[in-house]
């Protein structure tokens, strides 16, 4: 079992997981906002690799992997830098990035020094069903990587049940129709499609994701799935932070109030 | 045999690399696309609008002058005549029927220098249906006389401001909006590039012009194939057009004519096939300009509507396999080719097929050879590019 695994086996809900950009907003700060969101009570971490098109992101992701990248962030630098983070530390980390990035690393190396800097599992978001299946599972399953397909509200349910059968780890509900990008709130349609996916009876646990900003949405994904994943929220107070430990360490406590689970 | 398979794939190029919240639109594209096109009475409303509409189909023109300059017989097939100025609207007139048949409101396209984006916002004044153009802010301002068009023709016109402010992120933008929007909008992709169906969807609808030339030649020369093809490559639609109909013809030759920008290796060029390797871009795996990490490099062309980092899956795998030869034009190669034919012929092409023609510069060709340009598009759009260089290019006695 990689620690995404033994993370839901100890823990199946209240699971906060927080993304951020490698190398924002200075570039040897991913060390730190790691150890910080683990010490402040964060359950894991999506950890993204900066591309400069990222298709599926918003305008608040968009920005931190443009200043990532004018930092000089690179996947070779990414690697060393979630190692020595994870010498300190044993919060599971998911890395998230586009696949045009892992080809060019070259799909093995990419999978083989993924396990070597102590990465748990991948989102790749715009590698397809089709193309994993074909060419990348038995690659990234006996590297023993964990892998998250995503469903949205538009996913039909025999789909769904693709998704849950080739992810690992968890699954990854999109929650509204859209990039990322903080919303306002969540409309009465996403929680019926919440419903709807919760009564499937996945083998997977699942993450809810995209527009999930504070404390109220947090807790009221938590009511209808393992956790929730918060992204262009947390990047925000990064960029207005003036230490990026203490803006870990406050975000997360923002999130989690004082009913802090184990 | 040049063929796509069920998958997309021209070989080892295309596929759909593309984010979950894509799936739905795209998988009703790829189940749809060809029994819509197949549908007879499709075919005759798409073949009716071509004809009434668009002006098809357009002349092949036996250009004396240039042909007796250069020693060939020279034909320009004339898409510059099509209402809006360039092949384009082909494109656009099928599209939108298929969004119709798909039953979509709400149209969105991308556009780079501008021609896509006016083809796209006239047919959705012919069919009444909302459109919003995502154009590179950068493009906004070299491409002035194209916004104003697509705004009288009702659509509205949103600046990239990402990226190099380019077609590129032009093109990000309206994938985000589709995945933003992912019930009641069609996204009318205007080149031979992104997830498949699209690539092969755009060829179809572009292979009308080398239909259209085979019988113009076959009546004007004695012969349904030229020896050689021409046309100029910024996502591939033209080129896919014009050689569509040859591609399994192995004698004709097919010329694609990339913008090489200030040179090829001037940090500054838009040479996909010479400088890119193989990647992901907009949903497709096929050549791309990209750092050794694999980030996306910014391209740069004088011509808007060719600076794009990549190339379409099957000029990849025509390239890739020899199929085709590329060349690559510079700015001023490419405005010196454009005062050229505007001297020669009386026609001032678009910027990007002056890439075209100035390849006549560089390819081999045997006397008494068939040689057919696309001329993808005409110049007025370009005007203000075109008299800010001309004193330069009439004081070097060019
Ligand atoms: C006149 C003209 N020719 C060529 C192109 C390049 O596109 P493609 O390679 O898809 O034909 C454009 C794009 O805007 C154009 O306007």
């Amino acid at each position: 079992m990689n620690r995404i695994q033994q993370l839901f086996a100890r823990q199946q809900r209240d699971i906060l997981n927080i993304y951020f950009t490698a190398g924002y907003p200075g570039l040897d700060d991913t060390e730190r906002i790691i150890l910080a969101l683990d010490k402040a009570g964060a359950s894991l971490i999506e950890l993204g690799m900066p591309y400069s098109d990222p298709l599926a992101d918003g305008p608040t992701i968009q920005q931190s992997s443009q200043v990532a990248l004018k930092n000089g962030m690179t996947l070779q630098l990414l690697f060393e830098q979630a190692k020595a983070a994870r010498k300190r530390s044993e919060i599971p980390i998911v890395l998230m990035g586009y696949f045009n990035q892992v080809m060019q690393y070259g799909e093995q190396r990419f999978f083989n020094h993924c396990v070597e800097a102590g990465i748990d599992g991948l989102i790749l978001p715009d590698l397809p069903l089709y193309e994993y299946e074909r060419s990348y599972q038995s690659m990234i399953s006996q590297a023993g990587l964990s892998i998250s397909f995503l469903i949205t509200p538009q996913t039909p349910e025999a789909r769904i049940r693709k998704v849950d059968e080739l992810s690992q780890g968890f699954v990854y509900m999109v929650a509204d129709s859209s990039i990322t990008g903080a919303k306002s709130g969540i409309a009465d349609r996403q929680l019926a499609y919440f419903e709807r996916v919760d009564k499937l009876g996945l083998k997977n646990p699942r993450l809810i994701g995209f527009g999930i900003s504070n404390r109220e949405t947090f807790e009221l994904a938590c009511r209808y799935a393992s956790g929730a994943i918060i992204g262009s929220a947390f990047i925000k107070a990064l960029s207005a932070a003036a230490d990026v430990e203490q803006a870990a360490l406050d975000f997360v406590r923002g999130i989690r109030g004082s009913a802090r689970p184990v | 045999m040049v063929a796509i398979d069920e998958r997309g794939y021209y070989g080892e190029f295309g596929g759909a690399y593309i984010p979950e919240m894509l799936y739905a639109n795209i998988e009703e594209l790829r189940q749809n696309y060809l029994e819509i096109m197949r549908e007879p009475a499709f075919e005759r409303e798409f073949r009716a609008l071509l004809k009434d509409y668009v002006g098809r189909p357009t002349p092949l023109y036996l250009a004396k002058r240039l042909s007796e300059h250069y020693g060939a017989r020279i034909y320009l097939k004339r898409e510059d005549l099509n209402h809006t100025g360039a092949h384009k609207i082909n494109n656009t007139v099928g599209q939108i029927l298929l969004a119709n048949r798909l039953g979509k409101k709400r149209i969105i396209a991308e556009t780079g220098a501008g021609q896509h984006g006016v083809a796209t916002a006239t047919v959705c004044a012919l069919a009444g249906l909302q459109c919003i153009v995502y154009m590179g802010a950068v493009d906004i301002r070299r491409q002035a006389p194209n916004v104003a068009r697509m705004r009288m023709l009702g659509a509205e016109v949103r600046p990239a401001i990402s990226g190099s402010q380019t077609l590129k992120d032009a093109t990000n933008e309206a994938i985000r909006d589709w995945i933003n929007n992912p019930e009641d909008t069609h996204y009318i992709i205007g080149s031979v590039v992104g997830p498949h169906p699209y690539p092969d969807m755009v060829a179809r609808f572009q292979s009308v012009i080398s239909e259209e030339i085979r019988w113009q030649l076959s009546g004007q020369a004695g012969r349904e194939n030229p020896d050689i093809i021409v046309a100029c490559v910024g996502g591939g639609s033209n080129a896919a057009g014009a050689f569509y109909h040859f591609l399994d013809e192995e004698s004709v030759r097919l010329v694609a004519v990339e913008a090489a920008g200030l040179g090829i290796h001037s940090g500054e060029s838009a040479a996909t096939s010479v400088l890119g390797t193989k990647g992901i871009i907009h949903g497709s795996r096929t050549l791309l300009m990209q750092t050794p990490d694999g980030q996306i490099v910014e391209p740069y062309s004088i011509s808007a509507g060719l600076d794009y980092p990549g190339i379409g899956p099957l000029h990849a795998h025509l390239i890739a396999t020899g199929r085709a030869e590329a060349a690559s034009i510079t700015d001023d190669e490419a405005l010196a080719a454009g005062y050229f034919l505007s001297r020669k012929e009386g026609i001032i092409p678009a910027l990007e097929t002056a890439h075209a023609f100035a390849a006549l510069d560089k390819i081999s060709y045997r006397p008494d050879d068939i040689i057919i340009v696309n001329l993808s598009g005409r110049g007025d759009k370009d005007l203000d590019t075109y008299i800010n260089h001309y004193e330069r290019f009439q004081k070097a006695g060019l």
